[in-house]
C-alpha cells in the first residue's frame, strides 16, 4: 500500500439507531486508530426544561423505540422521588416490574435472533445479503418463528401493563395507572411454559456457541475491564428494576459497592471528545484515562452475587464454572449472559403473573414534594441513569441522562480497535466480511444508538481510516 | 404492483428513535407471511447499506436533523416509486423537533449543545468546545419533517404506528387497493 487510508462503515447495520465506524490505516496498512462515532444529536437535556414533571416519563421514552420502557420507568422512578414517594404500593411496583421484565425479554430476543444471530449462525464473513433475520426464517423456519413469537410475548406484556407496545403510558409519578385483568393474566399464563422451554433452548444455543468458540472469543475485542450495575441491597442479587450501584474491577474487587443511586455523580463523570456526540464516562477515583468500565448483561453476570430464580441461578453458576477467572471478559460472552437474563425474565414473569397483587386497586401514593430526583434502572443494554430537578411550578429545570450505550462507549471503541488490529491491520485486501467483524464486536454490546444520540440525533456506523497525524486518508464502506 | 415478482422495500431511520422499525417487527407472524410477497433492499434490519436497485416502496422513519439525513432522504426519493413517511417524526418532526422551539431562546440548537457538552455539572470538557470533528455531519438549524425536504406519497400516522396499521397499509399498497385511513386511525398515540 502506498498511501494511508481511512475505511468507513456507514451506517452500522443490525444495531438500534445510527452510527458509523472509521478505521485509520498507515502506509503499511496498519491500523492507527478505529473509532465508533455517534453522528446525531437531540438536545434532550435542554428541550425538556420547562416541561411538566408528569409529562417526562411519556416524553423521554421517545428517545428510544427499542427500550422505551426503560426510559419510561427510569423517569418515573426519578419522578417518584420528586413527588416524595420512596415506596410504591405492591400493585404499582409489581406492574412496573412486569412491564420491565417483558421489555428486557423482548429486547434481548430481538437483539439475539433478529440482529446478532445471523453472524453466529452463518459466520461473520458470510455474504452480506444473507446476514439477516429473514434468511434465518428461510433456512430455519422453526427457530425464526420462535424468535418472532418470543418477542411478541414480551411486547404484549408491555401492551398489557403500559397500554401500548411502543411508547406506552403505564407508569406515573408515584405509581401506575392500571392493574392487570385476570383475562390478560390467564392468556399470558397459558403460554408461559412454552416461553420457558424456548428461552432455555435459546440459552443452550448461545451457551454452546460461546463454549465452542471459547478460544476465539477470548481474543476477540475483549479485555479485562471494570463492570457496573445495580445489585439488590443486602445480598447483592441480580435486580433489573431497582437496587444500589456496584462497580467491580477486573479481578472482582469492589471499587465502590452498595452506593445509593442518587449519588452516582460522586463516582462517575462524563468526558467530552470532539469526534463523537456520545460522551465517555469514567470512574472518578481512577480518572479519565483508565477509569472506563462496561455495563450490560455480561457486566450484570459479573457483578451479581446470585440470581433469585432457580433456572437462571443454575445458568449463572454454570457460566462462571466455565471460566477460571473471577470475572468473565469476552465481549461475545454477552450473548450467553443475555440469554440467561431471558430465562430470568420468563421466571420472573411467571412469578408475577401468579401474584394476586397484580389485580390490586391501590395504584398511586403521594408524599412531600422534593425538588430533585434520580432514577436508575438496569435497561436491557445496561445501567441507565435519569436525573431531574423540578421547580415549585412542576416544571423541569435540569436534566442529566447517562444511557447504557454511553457507559459502554470507551469499551466499544477499545473492542473495535482490538478487532481492527487483529483482522484488518496489514491486510492487502480488506473484504466486506473483515469489516463485518468490527460490527460483530459492536453488536455484542447491543448498543442503542438511538438512546445514545439523546444529546443530538442519530448514529450511523461508518469506518474511517486515519494516518498517524490524524488525517483522514480514505474511507471505505463496509458494503459494496 | 406486479404480482409475478416480489416487491422490493427499502427502509431507513433518520432522526427517529427506531420505534417505527420496531413497529414493523410488531407485524409478528404476518411479517413472515409478507416475506412471500416482498424482499428488503437496503434497511437497518439487514446488511445492505446502499440501494441495490429500484424499489417499489421506501419507508422512512424520522425527520431530518442533519445534512446526512437530507441526502439519505433524497436518495430514497430517487430510488423508490412510493415513498412512505412512517410515524410522527417523519410526518412532522416529532420529539427531535422539540429543539426547534425552546422558549426564550434565540438559538435553540446552540442552547442544546451548550447544555449537553459545556454547562453540564457532571461533564468534563477539556477543550471547552462541542464535538466538531469533520466526520460528524453538520446539524441543521431546525429538525425538518420529510415532506418539507422531498415529496412524500403517503403518511402512516402514530407514535409509533401499530404493527396492524403498517401491515394493512402495505398489503393495500401491494394489492393496489389503498384507499386512505379510517378516521379512528388518524391519531398520534
Amino acid at each position: 500500500m502506498d498511501k494511508p487510508r481511512i475505511l468507513e462503515i456507514d451506517p452500522v447495520t443490525r444495531v438500534e439507531g445510527h452510527g458509523k465506524v472509521t478505521v485509520h490505516l498507515d502506509r503499511q496498512g496498519n491500523v492507527n486508530e478505529a473509532r465508533l462515532h455517534i453522528v446525531e444529536f437531540r438536545g434532550f437535556e435542554r428541550f425538556i426544561q420547562g416541561r411538566l414533571l408528569w409529562e417526562v416519563p411519556v416524553i423521554v421514552q421517545r428517545l428510544c423505540g427499542i427500550c422505551p420502557v426503560s426510559h419510561h420507568l427510569c423517569a418515573a422512578k426519578a419522578m417518584d422521588r420528586i413527588v416524595g414517594v420512596d415506596q410504591l404500593t405492591p400493585t404499582a411496583e409489581k406492574m412496573r416490574r412486569l412491564m420491565h421484565y417483558g421489555q428486557v425479554m423482548q429486547s434481548h430476543v430481538l437483539h439475539f435472533f433478529h440482529l446478532s444471530a445471523p453472524d453466529i449462525l452463518f459466520g461473520f464473513g458470510s455474504p452480506a445479503e444473507k446476514r439477516n433475520v429473514f434468511e434465518i426464517i428461510r433456512q430455519n423456519p422453526e427457530l425464526g418463528h420462535r424468535a418472532v413469537l418470543m418477542r411478541k410475548y414480551g411486547q404484549e406484556i408491555i401492551e398489557a401493563t403500559a397500554g401500548k407496545k411502543i411508547h406506552g403510558t403505564g407508569a406515573i409519578p408515584g405509581g401506575i395507572n392500571r392493574n392487570l385483568s385476570t383475562e390478560r393474566r390467564d392468556q399470558f399464563l397459558a403460554q408461559i411454559d412454552e416461553m420457558q422451554d424456548w428461552a432455555l433452548e435459546a440459552l443452550a444455543l448461545a451457551r454452546d456457541y460461546c463454549l465452542r468458540e471459547k478460544d476465539f472469543i477470548a481474543k476477540f475485542g475483549g479485555q479485562p475491564s471494570n463492570y457496573m450495575s445495580l445489585v439488590r441491597p443486602g445480598d447483592g442479587a441480580l435486580d433489573l428494576y431497582d437496587g444500589n450501584l456496584r462497580m467491580l474491577d477486573a479481578r472482582g474487587e469492589a471499587i465502590f459497592d452498595q452506593v445509593d443511586d442518587s449519588r452516582y455523580h460522586e463516582y462517575l463523570t462524563e468526558d467530552v471528545r470532539r469526534w463523537s456526540y456520545m460522551k465517555f464516562p469514567y470512574i472518578n477515583s481512577i480518572g479519565a484515562d483508565d477509569g472506563w468500565y462496561r455495563v450490560g448483561p455480561l457486566a450484570r453476570m459479573n457483578t451479581a452475587d446470585l440470581i433469585d430464580t432457580p433456572l437462571a441461578a443454575k445458568a449463572h453458576e454454570d457460566l462462571h464454572a466455565a471460566f477460571d477467572t473471577p470475572l468473565i471478559h469476552g465481549v461475545l460472552d454477552n450473548h450467553w449472559a443475555r440469554m440467561i437474563e431471558v430465562v430470568h425474565c420468563v421466571e420472573k414473569i411467571r412469578e408475577l403473573l401468579n401474584d394476586p397483587d397484580l389485580q390490586g386497586t391501590d395504584l398511586v401514593v403521594k408524599g412531600e414534594r422534593r425538588h430533585e430526583g434520580v432514577g436508575v434502572i438496569e435497561a436491557p443494554r445496561g445501567n441507565l441513569i435519569h436525573h431531574y430537578k423540578v421547580d415549585e411550578n412542576d416544571q423541569v429545570t435540569f436534566c442529566n441522562l447517562i444511557v447504557s450505550t454511553t457507559h459502554n462507549n470507551e469499551a466499544m471503541n477499545r473492542s473495535i480497535r482490538d478487532v481492527a488490529n487483529k483482522h484488518i491491520s496489514g491486510q492487502e485486501v480488506i473484504t466486506e466480511g473483515m469489516m463485518n467483524h468490527l460490527e460483530v464486536a459492536i453488536r455484542a454490546y447491543d448498543p442503542c444508538l438511538s438512546c445514545a444520540t439523546h444529546a443530538l440525533g442519530q448514529m450511523p456506523l461508518k469506518v474511517e481510516l486515519f494516518d498517524s497525524n490524524d488525517v483522514l486518508i480514505d474511507s471505505a464502506l463496509q458494503s459494496p | 404492483m406486479s404480482t409475478d415478482r416480489k416487491a422490493r422495500i427499502a427502509t431507513v431511520s433518520l432522526a427517529g428513535c427506531f420505534g417505527c422499525h420496531m413497529a414493523i417487527l410488531d407485524m409478528d407472524e404476518r411479517l413472515i407471511d409478507l416475506m412471500a410477497r416482498v424482499e428488503f433492499d437496503r434497511s437497518p434490519l439487514n446488511d445492505l447499506k446502499r440501494f441495490t436497485g429500484r424499489c417499489d416502496i421506501g419507508i422512512v422513519e424520522g425527520g431530518c436533523c442533519n445534512e446526512e439525513n437530507v441526502h439519505t432522504l433524497q436518495e430514497f426519493r430517487r430510488n423508490c416509486d412510493v415513498l412512505v413517511a412512517l410515524g410522527q417524526c417523519a410526518i412532522m418532526g416529532g420529539l427531535p423537533a422539540m429543539r426547534n422551539a425552546i422558549m426564550h431562546s434565540d438559538d435553540p440548537l446552540r442552547d442544546c449543545l451548550d447544555e449537553a457538552y459545556l454547562s453540564s455539572p457532571y461533564t468534563r470538557n477539556l477543550t471547552n468546545t462541542v464535538p466538531n470533528d469533520p466526520v460528524l455531519p453538520l446539524l441543521l438549524d431546525r429538525v425538518y419533517p420529510c415532506s418539507e425536504v422531498v415529496e412524500i406519497d403517503l403518511q402512516i400516522p402514530g407514535c409509533a404506528p401499530s404493527g396492524d396499521i403498517i401491515h394493512d397499509t402495505l398489503i393495500a399498497l401491494l394489492d393496489g387497493k389503498f384507499r386512505g385511513f379510517e378516521r379512528t386511525e388518524l391519531r398520534f398515540d
